[in-house]
């Protein structure tokens, strides 16, 4: 098993004939993600790499090819409108790619997505892989590998360094999850390390974090309450200079709040083992896994 | 990105956010004027000349200079603060240059409250707080009084509701009709064009109340959401680039996300996680980061020749490590951009290169074949290893 997707994902790629889009939804159908359908505004019937059809709509992707995960590459300006639409379509899980949404927007997009029966995972984020199964998003599918370790990340190289890590040493993982870096987002740390704990084939966690909000704060607490596997934790940061956005909308330590030093402390109070550099994190979980 | 003061209020006074009367000033010959015609309109003999700078404490560091004795003392003032580097408690201790004033009317102060508005990254609505505490550090309010701080989350759908402008006033103090009534003008404008303009911040300290019971903004400091220029082609005019970091704004243009640092490893690195981790590994090896820089998802050839120019540019910079984990990123792009660029300025500091991921075979051929001193690593812990140790034998 794994969380959230899986070999029979129907998957709904909005934005699949832009330039972005198009090179992503190649790498996963080679990959063998099952790429259902295709949105493109003005481009219904046609046809992406001679197979996959091409919808006006998002609900018409859905009605007539049963897509139930939307994948978004949609440009900034037009992505909460995308992730909205696909919720409206009836999509269980939207797993939006575009970085650089407007955040008032994105405001508006989660207002319209609560009390509904849907995730969002992003915006900004690199998606979500179960390996050998599905791969939706723009990782690269090679450095994975099956296995028993669930892996969550606000940032996406440092996810596949993270992965590169356990890969090498022989350990494979059950699902990986970008949560994305913008201030306004869907699914946080507490959502996903939820479902990893009902999760029977997830033995263990990684969570990585850096600064900026207080997401790891709050899920350090829900951890200390409530998860039953060992979690790893990584944040980056620790050199980052106060004020400064460093890349990532949300990687921002605002009013001296946000720093990785105080991240770290309440991880490591929820008994969380912190990497102690982000070269460990593989070495670090290996310790708390097996013993 | 950050605007003035006078650009803030003359957003809000578009909005119907009370503003005192005042006019920027770009020389010290404008001042007296200006101060001339606010002393004659408002028949108040008071002045105040502030220095606009976008770092906030302005008042502490002797940017704010209130004027008695009229367009004479104004001018002396202006003499003084244009031109001086003006050092607050956000701008570091070489300061920032004054190179515009703001003259504004003297206003008879009853009470000076604290008001903002701004993303609330937990509840994921726009959140107005406010405070009788005004003139004072917010943070050290929140940490020291919490008590006297009000937050009010904002549905979107619903907008800024009278009960919620009702709760805002009884918490500030604000009675009497007439002065309820300029409150929630002022708080509708504040929302209004919070949300109109693309704000991520805006903040009133102090909002005051006059002897006359107004309800006036006599701070002015608003931040849009860089995401949304696109639509903000206005943003253009009212950037100040003498605000902004040389380097930084270079590197926005080429599509590269920078940060200049005190230290002296430059680092090239894909994805802003992986960057910071990689600034932070170095100084966990006992070195010290010359800058963040992420060159994103897809950089091509030229952005990583680009990056690698930026980075030289600072001659306090005695080593390069660049840390790069492709996927969409493709290994053999960034050593072409590598190896050209030291081709093209004349490699003189080490270079630590570490690569993995999508065409990491050819993109280290290209480096070996290319004739540059390179020393390539194993690992993240390896190149910063490596770079530190280099850095520190060159010194």
């Amino acid at each position: 098993m794994s969380i959230l997707v899986n070999k029979d994902t129907r998957v709904v790629f909005q934005g699949i004939t832009g330039e972005y889009g198009s090179l992503h939804a190649k790498a996963c159908l080679a990959y063998g993600t099952k790429i259902v359908a295709g949105v493109t505004p003005g481009r219904g019937g046609q046809k992406f790499e001679d197979k996959v059809p091409v919808f006006n709509t998002v609900a018409e992707a859905v009605k007539a090819e049963g897509a139930d995960v939307s994948c978004i590459f949609v440009p900034p300006v037009g992505a909460a409108d995308a992730i909205c639409e696909a919720v409206d379509a009836g999509v269980k899980l939207v797993i939006c790619i575009t970085e650089g949404i407007p955040v008032l927007d994105m405001v508006k997009a989660r207002r319209y997505i609560e009390n509904k029966d849907v995730r969002l995972i992003g915006p900004n984020c690199p998606g979500v892989i179960t390996p050998d199964e599905c791969k939706i998003g723009i990782m690269p599918g090679a450095i994975h590998k099956k296995g028993p370790i669930g892996v969550l990340s606000r940032s996406g190289t440092l996810t596949y360094e993270a992965v590169g890590q356990l890969s090498a040493l022989g350990i494979g993982q059950s699902t990986c999850i970008g949560l994305g870096g913008d201030p306004v987002a869907g699914m946080d740390f507490i959502d996903v390390l939820d479902l990893f704990n009902k999760d029977p084939e997830t033995e263990a966690v990684i969570m990585i974090g850096e600064i900026g909000g207080n997401a790891e704060q709050r899920a350090a607490a829900w951890i200390k309450a409530n998860m039953k596997k060992p979690v790893v934790g990584f944040i980056a940061g620790r050199a980052a200079p106060p004020g400064k956005r460093m890349g990532h909308a949300g990687a921002i330590i605002a009013g001296g709040k946000g720093t990785a030093a105080e991240k770290i402390a309440a991880l490591e109070e929820a008994g969380v083992k912190v990497a102690p550099t982000p070269a460990d994190m593989g070495t670090t979980l290996v310790a708390a896994w097996k013993r | 990105m950050k605007i003035h003061e006078y650009q803030a209020k003359q957003i809000f006074a578009r909005y119907g956010i009370p503003v005192p009367k005042g006019q920027p000033a770009f020389s010290v010959a404008e001042v007296g004027p200006i101060a001339e015609r606010l002393i004659a309109e408002t028949g108040n003999p008071v002045v105040v000349v502030k220095a606009q700078i976008h770092a906030g404490g302005r008042g502490k560091g002797g940017g704010v200079k209130v004027a008695k004795g009229g367009a004479a003392e104004a001018t002396a003032i202006a003499d003084k603060m244009l031109g001086m580097q003006l050092v607050t408690k956000q701008t570091g201790p070489a300061g920032q240059k004054v190179r515009r004033l703001y003259v504004e009317q003297g206003l008879d102060i009853a009470r000076e409250l604290y008001l903002a508005a701004l993303i609330d990254r937990d509840t994921r609505r726009i959140a107005i707080i406010a405070s009788t505490e005004g003139g004072m550090d917010i943070e050290q309010v929140a940490h020291d009084t919490p008590e006297k701080i009000l937050t009010v989350s904002v549905d979107p759908v619903l907008g800024l509701a009278q009960f919620q402008v009702r709760q805002l006033a009884f918490a500030l103090g604000i009675t009497g009709k007439d002065s309820m009534k300029a409150f929630a003008k002022a708080l509708d404008g504040i929302y209004k064009a919070f949300v109109a303009e693309d704000c991520s911040l805006l903040e009133i300290n102090p909002l005051v109340v006059t002897k006359t019971g107004e309800v006036v903004a006599l701070d002015a400091k608003v931040t849009f959401d860089d995401n949304a220029d696109v639509r903000h082609k206005e943003w253009a005019e009212l950037r100040d680039t003498d605000e902004e970091d040389p380097v930084e704004l270079e590197a926005k243009k080429h599509g590269l996300s920078y940060v200049s640092l005190d230290g002296d490893i430059g680092c090239l690195v894909n994805g802003a996680g992986l960057a910071m981790a990689t600034m932070d590994i170095i100084l966990q090896h006992g070195g010290s980061p010359a800058n963040f820089l992420d060159v994103g998802g897809g950089a091509t050839k030229e952005q990583v020749t680009q990056a690698f120019r930026m980075i030289l540019r600072s001659d306090k910079v005695k080593g390069i490590f660049v840390n790069i984990f492709g996927g969409i990123m493709r290994c053999d792009v960034v050593a072409a951009g590598v190896v050209a660029a030291a081709k093209e300025l004349g490699l003189k500091v080490p270079l630590v290169v570490r690569l993995e991921g999508t065409n990491v075979d050819l993109g280290r051929k290209i480096l070996d074949e290319s004739g540059i001193a390179i020393q390539s690593a194993s690992s993240m812990g390896d190149g910063a290893a490596k770079i530190v140790a280099a850095t520190r034998k060159s010194a």
